[in-house]
């Protein structure tokens, strides 16, 4: 059963449908994907006892306008995004009710650049290879490949009774999202050495760089700006694997770390990994923002990615106490 | 036989085995040996194996303890990569593929020939002469970078890649041949084009070589 939600009346700077993408399948060359700060589509299908990895949309910088063609419950999370349904200003991080037959006017992100907005029983549409996230690269999934357009017409996989309202309701509670997404400036990455040895004191100079975003920064990789660094040796090797929170360096010594998009192989020297954990801050970077990194020992990354388990595991249970059910598993 | 193997983390979730070897098919032999073999005895928390030309990824689930989780499995693939299977004579799937050469199919046909200072025919007979190996699919859902290329052939990519290549053009960059998958941007030297389809994602499976799939081109 599937429930019309949203008529798209403007579709936003690069509206997608994404989930937590599809993997296992890089050794057919097929990217990840998926929400590029995942931790915040996760906690919006959370705020609203969606599983985890229901589709909702990813929200670039500049948000789209919907008429609601049903009432709605919703959840706003990610970047910090000015959002009014008739006449009220919606915050982020609660579930929202919504009444039918109004507009749900997104604005621009005020920080961050990536918003999501999941809906009570996530969006209903058909899976490809195994996910409904939008691989904009190669053009299949969610809505047939494509970024939202106007005169769309999204559906939510029909949930049990959705209450109708008059007017939005505002629940005075919200999850706080930090310190797992931390929007002050500069952020930071805990990055650990990768198999390509950086030059003298160029590891020390990665990690005392304030580095500038670039604007060719996209869901595949962070570019960044700062003086050019130097591998201790030539780097001799054909493509191999990499992953989202790569950091390679490409021969104009200007660091990329890779973002769900990445291709499954790269050819660039991989200088470092980012943590797990770091990857939802990177993706609310805009160019010309700022990133340091501080080093770190994949023990390090280990204890933190224990550490953000454990608070993930306190929002489960808190939310199944507030939203009245049993906690979802643990699919994040 | 000089082949070394050696095992580096790729980042907190993944391992990447090399294997070092002057013979680059027979490191690729080896490599898909090893993604064959594994699946089927790897333990619970190994979510994925990519392999590569000469290094094969396994990524991990790393759990309630990702540390000890990370070190028993360098353990287990070390105990597994020590063992080098014969993979001389397995029998591989051999695709042949029908390829429109030159024209506006495959519009670098020329340069590589001048390049190669042959003529355009030879070309295609020299790109159809060797079996090629798929050493690998990446760079996009599909794409195969080809091992076998007659190294009269090589030559270097364009200096700036062209904005939209055909989807099913057939190409090479270096000592590397591909086919484009689907249309996009792309650097490689356009020989011809093949009305394959080498990526569906509505097909099961989605791809039509497999990485180790051997492969022909011929003449349309």
């Amino acid at each position: 059963m599937s429930r019309p939600l949203f008529e798209v009346l403007a579709p936003g700077t690069l509206s997608s449908v994404q989930d937590l993408g599809r993997a296992g399948l890089r050794a057919l060359g097929v990217p990840v994907g998926g929400a590029a700060d995942r931790h915040s589509a996760i906690l919006a299908n959370l705020l609203l006892g969606n599983p985890a990895g229901a589709a909702l949309l990813e929200l670039t910088l500049g948000g789209p306008r919907l008429r609601l063609l049903s009432g709605a419950t919703v959840a706003i999370t990610g970047a910090d995004i000015a959002t009014r349904c008739a006449g009220v200003e919606l915050p982020g991080w609660r579930p929202l009710r919504l009444p039918a037959g109004t507009e749900l006017a997104f604005g621009s992100c005020r920080r961050g650049v990536r918003a999501y907005l999941a809906v009570a029983g996530g969006l209903d549409l058909p899976t490809v290879l195994g996910s409904r996230s939008t691989d904009l690269r190669a053009g299949f999934g969610g809505l047939q490949g494509r970024p939202l357009d106007a005169g769309d017409v999204l559906s939510a996989h029909a949930t049990a009774a959705v209450p109708e309202v008059d007017r939005p309701e505002v629940p005075g509670w919200w999850i706080d999202p930090t310190p797992d997404l931390d929007l002050s400036l500069p952020a930071v990455a805990a990055v650990a050495p990768g198999a390509a040895v950086l030059d003298g004191a160029d590891w020390q100079r990665l990690c005392s760089t304030a580095w500038r975003v670039a604007p060719a920064s996209n869901r595949i990789g962070l570019r960044l700006q700062g003086p050019p660094l130097h591998l201790a040796e030539a780097w001799q090797r054909p493509s191999e694997p990499v992953l989202p929170g790569t950091v390679q360096l490409p021969p104009d010594g200007q660091p990329i770390v890779l973002l769900n998009d990445c291709g499954s192989h790269g050819g660039y020297p991989r200088i470092g990994h980012v943590a797990a954990v770091d990857l939802p801050r990177l993706a609310q970077l805009r160019p010309g923002e700022t990133l340091r990194f501080a080093a770190a020992s994949l023990g390090d990354h280990d204890r933190r990615a224990c550490e953000r388990a454990a608070r993930m595991a306190r929002i489960r249970l808190a939310l199944a106490q507030r939203l009245g059910r049993e906690p979802l598993g643990t699919d994040g | 036989m000089s082949s070394r193997v050696a095992i580096e983390f790729l980042g907190e979730s993944g391992l990447l085995l090399r294997v070092a070897d002057d013979d680059e098919a027979r490191a690729n032999r080896r490599i898909h040996a090893l993604a064959r073999r594994l699946p089927g005895k790897a333990p619970a928390a190994v979510t994925e194996l990519v392999p590569a030309y000469a290094s094969l990824a396994v990524l991990f689930d790393g759990g309630p303890d990702p540390s000890a989780t990370r070190t028993a499995l360098r353990a287990w693939l070390e105990r597994e990569a020590a063992v080098v299977d014969d993979v001389a004579g397995t029998a591989q799937r051999v695709h042949r593929l029908k390829v429109r050469y030159g024209g506006d199919d495959g519009p670098d046909l020329q340069a590589v020939a001048d390049h190669a200072g042959l003529d355009p025919g030879e070309v295609v007979a020299r790109h159809c002469a060797p079996t090629y190996t798929v050493a690998m699919l990446g760079f996009a859902p599909g794409f195969p970078y080809l091992l076998g290329l007659d190294p009269a052939l090589a030559m270097p990519r364009l200096d700036a890649p062209r904005a939209s290549v055909p989807a099913g053009s057939v190409a090479l960059a270096g000592t590397q041949a591909g086919i484009y998958p689907q249309a996009g941007p792309g650097g490689w030297r356009l020989l011809g084009r093949t009305d394959a389809v080498l990526f569906d994602p509505a097909r099961t499976p989605p791809v039509l070589l497999a990485p180790g799939d051997q492969l022909r081109f011929e003449p349309a």
